[in-house]
């Protein structure tokens, strides 16, 4: 449409003195101007997420060079002789990822089901619009009532009976110390992530066609079958989705992390140990580390943090596209 | 058989019950947290404490007025950075966008989006802060201000796709340049949106606490200027949270009640706008 009403040249004309005039007249209009402006800070967010891997791919040559792929196996973290290994972050990290997953993924898809399938279209509205809000609670403040409300519960309380009744497997063996440790760590994550889960598996579920529950419900399902045998499964790669969306930030998570693990160096079997995560080793030593290699290695963490961050958003974007996209009958 | 379809239905029952169990301790986490944080630190909350400095150690009282000074100006540098780069680039991909640059751009916004805000702090560090040589206001907001860019920017574009083409096609019948078409009447017609989306994502950035710690650092005086380090609420909530000291935690809890307020202050008016705005548009 529009390529009609800007090209009046004559076509038999050159095509280049035709362009040339043709983008000389837009140029003149300012409608030139305006697609060059606009495209000048669109290329700065590229330009910017460039010069973001370079500075950290770049910053990161020492540890890369002395190191190599051990950086990655090695247990040892030590400021004082410059060695440094990356194990008992990514130990953290992983553990304290899985038991947010562990116990936010049941968590938040239940909720999802109930927001979707059974609550009144008001009564799911309201629901859901709190649990945004908990999404909007920044991460000092799940760190502060992690601290002051959450570590003592967990100590006094939960703990002692996870001791008592599961003490046997060596996740729940040793003694309790403090109450800043994995499982507590673990815990916060998984409470900052499920309002992401909810809110993107509900959307998920709603976009569910009617027609594939109305005909299991012909069938003579139940509600809760038509639900669990019908509609999760076919909004299943959509809920993977919002699973790895969540993984991403709970790996990425620093604040309320770094404020209830207990930050210590150590791998620990048992979920009762302080450990370490890598956001919250760089949010506590990056401004004491002295020395180019140890502030390069805290670097090089920050970058394997940022790869598999970009690694899971990328997966789980692919997944929710491929549900949403998925035809209904309608169409 | 009927035992078969007996239990069938006591499944039903306790699942779907379970669900709605699931759903209502999500909610409840939010008002335990909100609970919390009214209880414990709006008793602590007084005049002083909005405007006084910190006082040493030791001594009660005194208050955070520079941290809460040194958030605004942050966020102030955040969205005279971070807010027009958004704006303006949403406006190309909505309005101007080819197919394969927009993605480009698109697929790197929601890169930088996902970016862990630790990660976003060290970038600022290598290209601020160590030119600079020290730690400062700027830098910081200028974190902020990445952080802001491609949220701006995804939700500047939603509103201005949510334009119908007729109000384009309108204005270009009338003779209207594509330029002046976007600017008179695209943009005043997603105004509210655009609005509400930039307001969201300053409550967003306004939270952030690991961009900082490296690069406005922190500093229990007045900072003058924007060459110097920064107090800002969410760090001085992290460094008194973690003090050994009880008036340190009291005032910690106070200004998580006065953060978490206005975020969700922020959250809960923008969303009413939205929802409101939505409807009347659509009809």
């Amino acid at each position: 449409m529009s390529s009609s009403v800007a090209t009046v040249s004559i076509p038999t004309r050159p095509a280049p003195v035709g362009r040339v005039r043709s983008f000389l007249r837009r140029l003149r209009s300012g409608d030139e101007i305006a697609h060059m402006f606009t495209f000048v800070f669109a290329a700065s967010i590229f330009l910017i997420t460039v010069l973001l891997v370079y500075e950290l791919y770049h910053n990161t040559a020492l540890p890369r060079h002395k190191f190599g792929w051990n950086f990655f196996t090695t247990q040892t973290w030590d400021p004082v002789f410059d060695n440094f290994g990356a194990l008992p972050f990514i130990y953290g990290t992983v553990v304290t990822s899985a038991i947010a997953l562990l116990i936010s993924v049941p968590l938040g898809v239940g909720a999802a089901i109930f927001l979707a399938e059974l609550a009144p279209r008001g009564i799911s509205d309201a629901l859901t619009f709190i649990i945004e809000l908990l999404a909007a609670v920044p991460s000092v403040i799940f760190g502060v009532i992690g601290v002051f409300v959450l570590v003592p519960i967990m100590r006094k309380y939960v703990e002692p009976f996870l001791k008592a009744t599961l003490g046997s497997l060596p996740i729940f063996k040793g003694p309790i110390i403090s109450g800043y440790d994995l499982l507590t760590a673990g815990v916060v994550l998984s409470i900052m992530v499920v309002p992401f889960i909810i809110s993107v598996s509900r959307e998920v579920l709603l976009a569910v066609p009617v027609d594939q529950r109305e005909a299991a419900l012909a069938l003579g399902a139940t509600r809760w079958e038509t639900t669990w045998k019908v509609v999760v499964p076919y909004a299943r790669i959509g809920i993977f989705g919002s699973v790895f969306l969540s993984m991403a930030r709970a790996l990425g998570e620093t604040m309320a992390v770094t404020m209830v693990i207990g930050n210590v160096v150590k791998i620990s079997t048992s979920l009762f140990m302080p450990g370490y995560t890598i956001a919250a080793v760089i949010a506590n030593e990056f401004t004491e580390a002295t020395g180019d290699l140890y502030t390069q290695s805290l670097i090089e963490l920050g970058l394997v943090l940022f790869l598999l961050t970009i690694i899971l958003n990328g997966m789980a974007r692919i997944m929710i596209l491929v549900t949403q996209g998925r035809g209904t009958s309608q169409e | 058989m009927s035992f078969r379809y007996a239990w069938r239905k006591f499944v039903n029952v306790v699942m779907l019950s379970l669900t709605g169990v699931c759903a209502l301790s999500a909610v409840f986490v939010l008002i335990f947290i909100l609970g919390n944080l009214v209880y414990y630190g709006g008793s602590n909350l007084n005049w002083a404490f909005l405007t006084r400095l910190p006082r040493p150690v030791g001594e009660t009282g005194g208050g955070m007025g520079n941290a809460i000074v040194g958030s605004a100006k942050l966020l102030f540098l955040a969205a005279i950075t971070g807010v027009p780069v958004g704006l303006i680039g949403g406006v190309y991909l909505a309005e101007y966008g080819g197919k394969t640059f927009s993605f480009l751009v698109r697929y790197t916004a929601d890169l930088l989006n996902g970016v862990p805000s630790v990660v976003m702090g060290i970038f600022i560090y290598t290209v601020v802060v160590i030119p600079m040589k020290k730690f400062s206001a700027l830098a910081g907001g200028l974190a902020l201000g990445v952080m802001l860019m491609p949220i701006v920017l995804r939700s500047t574009e939603q509103f201005l796709r949510a334009v119908p083409g007729s109000l384009r096609e309108g204005a270009m019948a009338l003779g209207a340049r594509k330029w002046r078409t976007v600017l008179t009447v695209v943009i005043p017609a997603a105004y509210k949106g655009i609005a509400t989306g930039v307001l969201l994502s300053l409550a967003r950035v306004a939270g952030e606490t690991a961009p900082l710690i490296f690069t406005s650092f922190g500093n229990p005086f007045w900072s003058h200027g924007w060459n110097d380090p920064t107090d800002t609420l969410p760090v001085v909530i992290w460094r008194y949270a973690l003090s050994p000291y009880d008036d340190w935690h009291r005032q910690a809890w106070a200004a998580g009640f006065i953060l978490l307020g206005l975020v969700l202050l922020v959250n809960i008016s923008a969303k009413l706008i939205l929802s409101r705005g939505m409807s009347s548009g659509r009809a």
